[in-house]
């Protein structure tokens, strides 16, 4: 019966998940599982820090195959983002060219061809043996003109280059776009993709983050690291601490040979470096502070 | 435990009982079309539908695309496919054809909650001559919350309105505009080469680049975020304040709103609706604690927290609309206000009060909020906000 194999699929791609150190939310792993298999890109939003782009790397891993990524930023355009000819490698093969008295359309054809062409990630993606896992992160930084002519690209999964012809895709990537809610996404980019809210985690899928990526640290600090930070989520900060500063955090503990986090308040303050990464955080979170709700943790 | 909607023998499958679902979160202001249907059938063709909380997230992953739909598709999930929430039409006609009500919902004869669903839809009163929605059969309901709200605002405003405000919106936007355009030039002088056409050029003089092709700096545009307090002591002033927002909404894509009373609503998404008077019921929905109390600092606080953070940027300019009587403590909004200057962008509070003769702002608040703003003018009517045109032209 078909069904079976894909009933447990979306909790075996959770398993897979887990089994290289990424703890996914039922939410992730369906919506993940249902853009594999519909080939649909997946759209992830999240506060900062809670492993959107972690996603993709996890997702690459259990894959094997590669990672292409294209960090957006403002004012990205086709020629960062798809591809760009070599013009330095032109004008000169172009003067070569001049001084060996070749002729022009035999010019023309060489330095047009895919030997002058620079790929950048997206014809890159598209022009793969194995299907690459292609991470557009932060897509809402990009502007409108270029989020549109992605999804050109992301419907037809072909890009035509004027002077070489339309190049089509020979396999089908993953597509993953992040956002962190810069601004508003079109309704047709939402509506093209499957979409999946990271939240940060809970304190028991936190517990179980932090036991697989930094599996030498006692249950016991894991525990107060897990709950200290847990508790300050919930204060006033201007830059919420995510996952990864949680990571950094436990580093830092391990690396200062911290057994028990209410032992040393001096040291525990040193090491909110790793949490707070701003002047106004820092004078919220004094000593005592921190101290008082690292009791709490415990 | 949930107990499942229990759909009748003559249902005609699952495919027609999900497009009933996708046409169920449409009413509810969902955009979502055929191919959103199939990509729902699809979806749920990769889990197994029979479980209710895999359906739940299969259909999720799909229909929702963004954090407040997500957080609204549970509710309609559970009045859909939960039996919660089925609420019949008080003034539905017994006539109706049948066989459209099993499509759309099944057993009504189970305990019916109160009233107030008809004002979702636009009554037959209302103007714009839309389709009366008033005969259809056993429309579902999302929540109770959306009952709870006093005040309608289609009382205060109508589609000319609303008009007339675009038009202001449009000329307050140029206004700003302008001011972008005179930034540009200072760019244009750190223009580079576009080297892909200079290349191109050069083939035709034989390789030698003679045309040098220049890039320049696209047009960054500046973003309208308007927070409008709409508490009871700005009652009277609701109606051309809230038509200036539907205005600049539908005037200018780059913009955001909100409405604050007690607490603060984001609008803008209900605000582009393609029908105006559509777009109003949305709001009405959304602002249930209208021409309540007022509770500007904190209301504030929240925003220079939360939406600020993603929304305000250098190239923001923050309008408030509001008399500046606060319930609570001046301070909260002194520091509300520093917080959001710090994020570069410029502050403009329109007080309809200020247009009175001998006013001082005498307000706790109002003192404590001068010292962060960029412009303080008066704007009690939609031509007192034409008038700004210049004072936002010299910001």
């Amino acid at each position: 019966m078909p069904r079976a194999s894909q009933m447990t699929s979306w909790t075996d791609l959770q398993l897979s998940l887990e089994g290289i150190g990424y703890v996914a939310s039922d939410d992730l792993s369906t919506a993940l599982h249902i853009a594999i298999t519909l080939g649909r890109p997946l759209l992830l939003e999240g506060a900062a820090g809670v492993g959107k782009t972690e996603v993709a790397r996890a997702l690459a891993t259990i894959k094997e195959t590669q990672l292409i990524r294209l960090q957006c930023y403002e004012g990205l355009d086709a020629s960062q983002a798809i591809y760009e000819w070599n013009y330095q490698r032109q004008l000169l093969s172009i003067r070569a060219a001049s001084e060996a008295g070749e002729t022009g359309m035999a010019v023309e054809e060489r330095i047009f061809s895919k030997d002058y062409l620079m790929e950048r990630p997206l014809l890159k993606a598209i022009s793969q043996e194995i299907p690459p896992v292609l991470l557009i992160d932060e897509i809402d930084r990009a502007d409108g003109e270029f989020e549109a002519y992605l999804l050109e690209v992301l419907s037809e999964f072909q890009i035509t280059i004027p002077e070489l012809g339309t190049i089509t895709a020979t396999t089908r990537p993953l597509v993953i776009l992040t956002a962190n809610g810069t601004r508003d996404l079109s309704d047709a980019l939402r509506r093209r993709c499957i979409y999946a809210h990271i939240d940060y985690p809970d304190r028991q899928t936190e517990l179980a983050i932090l036991a697989s990526r930094c599996p030498d640290i006692e249950a016991h600090l894991g525990q107060q690291i897990v709950g200290f930070v847990q508790k300050l989520r919930h204060e006033e900060l201007e830059k919420v601490p995510g996952v990864a500063e949680m990571l950094d955090f436990a580093a830092a503990l391990a690396g200062l040979g911290i057994k028990d986090l209410t032992s040393d308040p001096a040291v525990l303050q040193a090491a909110l470096a790793t949490l707070l990464k701003t002047q106004a955080d820092r004078a919220l979170v004094p000593i005592e502070v921190a101290a008082r709700l690292a009791g709490k943790a415990a | 435990m949930n107990k499942i909607t229990r759909f009748t023998g003559s249902d005609p499958g699952a495919a027609a009982r999900v497009s009933g679902f996708m046409a169920h979160l449409r009413d509810h202001g969902f955009h979502l079309g055929v191919a959103e249907t199939e990509t729902a059938l699809r979806a749920l063709s990769c889990v197994n539908p029979i479980i209710p909380s895999e359906a739940r997230l299969a259909l999720k992953s799909v229909c929702a695309g963004s954090v407040e739909d997500s957080a609204q598709f549970d509710l309609l999930f559970d009045s859909f496919w939960m039996a919660e929430g089925r609420v019949r039409h008080k003034v539905i006609p017994s006539s109706t054809n049948p066989a459209q009500k099993d499509t759309k919902s099944t057993r009504t004869d189970d305990a019916q909650s109160t009233s107030g669903t008809g004002t979702i839809y636009a009554p037959e009163d209302a103007q714009g001559g839309e389709k009366s929605y008033a005969d259809s059969t056993g429309k579902l309901v999302a929540s109770k919350a959306h009952n709870l709200m006093k005040k309608d605002l289609r009382e205060l405003v109508s589609a000319e309105d609303i008009r007339a405000a675009e038009q202001v919106a449009i000329r307050l936007g140029k206004a700003l505009r302008d001011r972008r355009s005179r930034r540009r030039k200072a760019a244009q002088r750190g223009r580079s080469i576009d080297l892909r056409r200079t290349i191109r050029r050069s083939l035709a003089t034989g390789g030698e680049p003679l045309h040098l092709a220049k890039h320049k700096r696209p047009d960054r545009p500046l973003k309208i975020v308007a927070l409008c307090d709409v508490s009871g002591s700005m009652l009277h002033y609701a109606r051309p304040f809230l038509a200036f927002l539907a205005g600049l909404m539908r005037a200018d894509s780059a913009s955001d709103a909100y409405l604050f009373h007690t607490r603060l609503v984001r609008i803008a998404n209900a605000l582009r609706d393609d029908d105006p008077l559509r777009a109003l019921n949305r709001i009405t929905l959304l602002a249930d604690g209208f021409g309540g109390g007022s509770k500007i600092g904190a209301n504030l606080q929240h925003f220079a927290n939360s939406y600020a953070r993603n929304f305000v940027d250098g190239r923001s300019v923050v309008v408030i609309l509001s008399d500046g009587y606060d319930s609570e403590s001046s301070e909260v909004l002194g520091d509300a206000l520093a917080k959001l200057k710090r994020r570069g962008c410029k502050i403009i509070w329109l007080n309809p009060l200020k247009g009175w003769q001998g006013y001082e702002p005498v307000a706790k608040s109002m003192a404590a909020a001068l010292p962060h703003l960029d412009a303080f003018a008066a704007a009690a009517t939609l031509a007192d906000l034409a008038s700004l045109e210049r004072a936002l032209e010299r910001l």
